[in-house]
């Protein structure tokens, strides 16, 4: 049976390390939070200016000058600071936040990464993607393993207009994660899905990939 | 308040535009989504009417708020912003040719806004190397990394929001409404700033100053702000999980 969505968003808790500054992408990767480990000190960054982002206000304690970089109401913690958008982004480009965690709709063999463009479709924009995954010092990416038409996500080469180049360093779908030990390496299994068996996953599987 | 000559302090937005704003001008504005916007300067550059503008902020602004009201009006020719999801006049705009738009990675903005504020030309940056955004830039190769050449960003005009300010244009920001206010309020020819609370030099704490007044050269006590929330995303009382409320 595949992963669920929180399944995925555990998973991807585990490689959150006590004392790591994390900036957390929307959609899965926003569940993340739910799943850290009791004791394990983890602060969020969100790239429109915070660092200790708290929880969802409590009805009627929602603060319109207090939103995360998905426009969402927030709170704020003892650990919060505020800062400008350009020291935002010397944090995460300078290699200070320790990890992210974003969507994907491409992974490529060697960790390049799309996830911004679909060409044809109307542009929304690419957002701190790019500045994300140029700059943290680690990148899990959580993606459905397939389309909804079934087109494989992980493949020898990026179709898409790209987000970053080899820029991935760890990737969970809903049927596998996929890890390297270096960015110079490629990507081996490291865990299936309950009842995922290996030829399945090498049929959905167009990327090379180290058993 | 001190409005006498010489003084920064215009009595309103519109009073406080009329004469610097022109058509074809280059424009930035503050505020990340409906967070920090500028909302009586962007009133008054539509109700003043200058057409042909370059407009620079992270979002495209609201339908019916924000940048989204030039949209409106068709008085933006050229955007230059990072996301712009959430805005169909924008979109319908866009693909019919009306409008034009250069995406620039969120960082990268921020950091040729902070550049083009403190006269620096350009800088290299990973950001973007190796996908359209590094189209026609010059590239260097590094310890075998690549970096593109991203240049410095000013506007004829910046429009900024603040929560307080003082009559001198000193300005302090209040939560996540900071975003790319005090990186705009650097960057502009003329730099226009609108706050919720104004007080008279001496009634803000010099150690708590977030834009020094040197950078801004008009100053309004703005109105009528609407605290749009985008997503109002909520937690349970009782515990459990947390519920989304939209």
């Amino acid at each position: 049976m595949p992963w669920s969505r929180e399944d995925m968003a555990a998973l991807a808790a585990r490689q959150l390390e006590d004392g790591f500054y994390v900036n957390l992408g929307i959609g899965i990767p926003t569940l993340v939070a739910n799943h850290i480990a009791p004791g394990t000190k983890v602060v969020l960054q969100s790239e429109n200016g915070m660092l200790g982002m708290g929880p969802f206000p409590y009805a009627g304690e929602e603060d319109a000058d207090l939103i995360n970089a998905g426009k969402q109401t927030v709170t704020e913690l003892p650990i919060t600071s505020y800062f400008s958008s350009a020291d935002s982004f010397a944090m995460v480009r300078g290699g200070h936040i320790d990890l992210s965690v974003l969507g994907a709709m491409e992974v490529s063999e060697s960790g390049d990464l799309a996830n911004w463009m679909v060409p044809g479709r109307v542009v929304k924009g690419m957002g701190g993607a790019m500045d994300l995954v140029a700059g943290v010092k680690r990148v899990v990416v959580v993606m459905e393993h397939s389309a909804k038409d079934g087109a494989a996500k992980f493949k020898p080469r990026c179709e898409l207009p790209l987000t970053g180049v080899n820029v991935v360093d760890m990737l969970i779908t809903d049927l596998a994660v996929f890890t390297r030990a270096s960015r110079s390496e490629p990507f081996r299994l490291a865990e299936l899905a309950p009842g995922v068996t290996r030829a399945e996953l090498r049929q959905k599987t167009p990327a090379t990939f180290l058993d | 308040m001190s409005n006498g000559p010489g003084s920064k302090v215009y009595g309103d937005a519109v009073s406080a535009l009329r004469d610097i704003l022109k058509d074809g001008q280059t424009l930035m504005s503050g505020g990340f989504g409906a967070c920090g916007v500028p909302e009586n300067l962007i009133g008054a550059v539509r109700e003043l009417g200058a057409r042909n503008l370059t407009c620079i902020s992270n979002n495209a602004g609201l339908d019916g708020f924000g940048r989204g009201l030039l949209l409106q009006t068709r008085q933006v020719r050229k955007m230059i912003s990072s996301y712009v999801g959430e805005n169909k006049e924008f979109e319908r705009q866009y693909l019919a040719g009306e409008l034009e738009i250069e995406f620039n990675p969120q960082g990268t903005m921020a950091e040729r806004i902070r550049a083009g504020g403190a006269g620096i030309y350009g800088f290299y940056t990973r950001t973007g190397a190796g996908t359209l955004v590094a189209a026609g830039k010059e590239q260097r190769i590094v310890d075998g990394e690549t970096f593109i050449l991203e240049t410095g960003l000013v506007a004829d005009i910046a429009l900024v929001k603040a929560w307080k300010g003082d009559t001198e244009g000193n300005l302090i920001y209040r939560k996540t409404a900071r975003n790319f206010n005090p990186n705009m309020a650097t960057a502009g020819r003329i730099t226009v700033a609108e706050v919720e609370t104004l007080v008279e030099a001496g009634g803000l704490d010099p150690d708590q100053i977030h834009t020094p007044g040197i950078y801004v050269k008009r100053i309004i006590q703005g109105s009528h702000y609407e605290r749009l929330i985008e997503k109002r995303t909520l937690r349970a009382r009782s515990g459990g999980a947390d519920a989304l409320v939209s």
